[in-house]
């Protein structure tokens, strides 16, 4: 399998690294703190794609912990606030745009 | 219904051990996850946007109350309490933990269910008409060969780790309900000029990025020699197959490569050699699978019973009948079909609790069987006609009897961007959206019948392209949008869809789809000119025109 890392790494503007956590497959964001969290807040922000690289690599090193990290697109406003920088990311963020059926 | 044999029992309880001790591995570290993937989706679990993913097989879209029941356990106990059916006659849930799997996978190898050939590059869970055994004019059940190619290629050695995955399709009815042209493989059992049963065998037919209807390999293989015939095929794709390039991977770009003639030329040089082997199917071999389905002791029955004659008083119910209600083979009795396609639903998808009820409807009024279809439907395939007022009123109180079946709200949609790691577009609010347009049934009534298919990528597991109105979710500078096709269709007259022009945006989907719906209303000769009948006489040309003509 390519590792995500021999991938050319390209990105456009502020972004983070996000992936499923192992025993649930939460949606979870690596941390400055070299953690995950399960909130977007705590995303460590890479602006270059060397310090992307960086990153995924620390993440995708954490085999037990994470599966199929990935750098994502988000978008940081002035006052420091993250917000997912697509639709795909934006709906790993809220969930679903439907209403579930088992509440429907 | 099938009832497995120890062989099957064991390898089942097997498989969940084995999985127990990979998943307690692999949370442990001992495993990678380079390690674990492949071994992972052999059993059923993919990951997607939210969570882990699993699909579980539904071999020939045949249940039993007990087998539904535990998807309904599943879904309730495991994930978010209720499950996808999906348009290869399986059923995924979305949310489960892969701590949680083994767990699960033990609880349905109770009723015999599994998760085997529900991903990887093997042969996938063979499907068939969900009408099959109960449908009037049948050359005989297909289950019987469907379960016979299930038992061969499950964990066929030479077979698992073909160039890509492969689907084959059954089906013994003149009518296709099982799209069998768009299969890797398509039989169709019939009967030749000598009154003999065998099987016409149609090869690479498929969608995805490069669709193609699939064509005749052999007009007629009789049941003795269709695992000979199949393997040789299979030989021959695995030789041959693009193993460089995953877009070339599958048959029917060999086969188009090729071309067809060249292909079975390859093809029968290899029967040649295996015909006569051990594959040759002993007809007591046959026997003993189908002695192993059982079929209900059917009453004999008056065909028009007095409760049905005072129901069809009831417009509603009238409604719900002329959709929902098929002839059966036996007289009196009839095939219900359970919309899970409620206006402003998800298709396909069903709660637990809708999956107990209709467990325990079907122990009421179907001798407790229920089929899964490829356009994401249920059905209950013996029921007495006398029974049906009361199942239509049961089957309405759990959001069941919505009388769209084969109507453009019978939406046939991949779970696209909401949930699918692959997807470009979202595909259940495009289909929610025209259910609403589409709600008021007489309309939907007045349109007759539309299929309208929807995915969100061009992996097409909506099947857009044989949908008679087709849309494809695409990303364009990370907008959605999505192309739209008309003329498609997946029966026995199976054809790919032509676009009508540009992709539109979401929000104007459903603007274009009732463009295209009213152009058709002004255009047919006949109300009973169906839409693929229109789109087949007048060409994509005014539908185009009436659609771009103010966009
Ligand atoms: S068609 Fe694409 S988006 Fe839809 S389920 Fe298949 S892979 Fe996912």
């Amino acid at each position: 399998m390519t590792s995500p890392l021999q991938q050319k790494i390209k990105i456009t503007g502020p972004s983070v690294v996000t992936a499923n956590r192992t025993w649930d497959g939460v949606v979870i964001w690596r941390t400055n703190a070299k953690d995950w969290s399960t909130d977007l807040a705590d995303a460590a922000i890479v602006r270059t794609a060397d310090a992307a690289r960086a990153l995924l690599g620390e993440s995708v090193a954490d085999d037990l912990g994470a599966v199929g990290a990935y750098i994502a697109p988000v978008e940081v406003d002035e006052s420091g606030a993250i917000k997912p920088g697509n639709l795909r990311e934006q709906i790993r963020v809220d969930g679903v745009t439907i209403e579930l059926p088992a509440h429907a | 219904m099938y009832a497995y044999d120890e062989i099957d029992r064991t390898l089942i309880n097997e498989r969940v051990s084995e999985f127990r001790d990979q998943v307690k591995r692999r949370l442990s570290g001992e495993l990678s996850e380079d390690e674990f993937k492949m071994i992972r989706l052999m059993n059923g679990v993919y990951l997607q946007l939210h969570a882990y993913m699993f699909r579980v097989a539904i071999p020939y879209g045949t249940l039993s109350s007990a087998q539904l029941r535990k998807l309904a356990h599943v879904a309730r106990k495991y994930d978010r309490g209720y499950g996808h059916f999906t348009t290869r006659q399986n059923i995924q849930f979305n949310w489960i933990k892969l701590a949680d799997l083994p767990d699960a996978l033990a609880d349905l190898a109770e009723v015999g269910i599994h998760a085997m050939q529900t991903s990887g590059n093997c042969t996938r869970n063979i499907t068939a008409d969900q009408w099959a055994g109960v449908a009037p004019g049948e050359v005989e059940d297909p289950r019987i060969w469907a379960e016979l190619l299930r038992q061969y290629s499950t964990l066929h050695p030479e077979f698992s780790f073909l160039p890509r995955k492969f689907k084959f399709a059954i089906t013994a009815s003149a009518h296709d309900r099982a799209a069998i042209k768009v299969h890797d493989i398509g039989l169709r059992l019939h009967r030749n000029d000598k009154g003999e049963t065998g099987f016409e065998v149609l090869v690479g037919g498929g969608l995805g990025r490069t669709p193609f209807i699939g064509k005749t390999i052999r007009e007629f293989v009789p049941g003795r020699d269709l695992l000979s015939y199949v393997e040789a095929i299979l030989r021959v794709y695995n030789q041959y197959g693009r193993r460089d390039n995953i877009y070339k991977a599958r048959i029917k770009i060999l086969v188009h490569e090729l071309g067809i003639e060249k292909f079975a030329e390859e093809v029968e040089t290899e029967w040649l050699q295996i015909r006569d082997s051990t594959l040759a199917l002993d007809a007591a071999v046959v026997e003993d699978i189908r002695s192993r389905f059982s079929y209900p002791a059917y009453e004999k029955l008056a065909p028009m019973p007095d409760e049905l004659k005072q129901a069809a008083a009831d417009p509603q119910f009238e409604a719900w009948r002329t959709n929902s209600v098929a002839p059966h083979k036996v007289q009196g009795y009839a095939i219900v079909t359970l919309s899970l396609k409620p206006i402003g639903g998800a298709p396909g998808d069903a709660t637990a609790a809708q999956m107990d009820a209709v467990a325990d409807l079907a122990d009421k009024y179907s001798f407790g069987e229920i089929r899964v279809g490829h356009e994401q439907n249920l059905a209950f395939p013996h029921v007495a006609k006398r029974d049906l007022p009361a199942l239509w009123r049961a089957l309405d109180k759990i959001g069941v009897a919505t009388p769209n079946v084969n109507l453009v709200t019978d939406i046939i949609a991949c779970p696209g961007l909401d949930y699918c790691s692959l997807a470009n577009a979202r595909s259940i609010p495009i289909a929610q959206e025209l259910t609403r347009r589409f709600a008021n049934h007489d309309t939907a009534n007045l349109i007759g019948r539309l299929h309208v298919n929807i995915s969100g990528c061009i992996n097409a597991c909506g099947h857009h392209h044989v949908g008679n109105i087709g849309i494809l979710g695409v990303e364009k500078n990370g907008e959605e949008v999505y192309q739209i096709t008309i003329g498609g269709r997946a029966d026995e007259n199976a054809e790919l869809g032509k676009l009508i022009g540009p992709a539109v945006p979401y929000a104007e989907v459903a603007d274009v789809v009732e463009d295209i719906v009213e152009a058709y209303l002004a255009l047919r000769e006949r109300p009973d000119e169906l839409f693929i009948d229109a789109v087949k006489r007048l060409g994509v040309e005014p539908f185009r025109e009436r659609v771009y003509a103010t966009r």
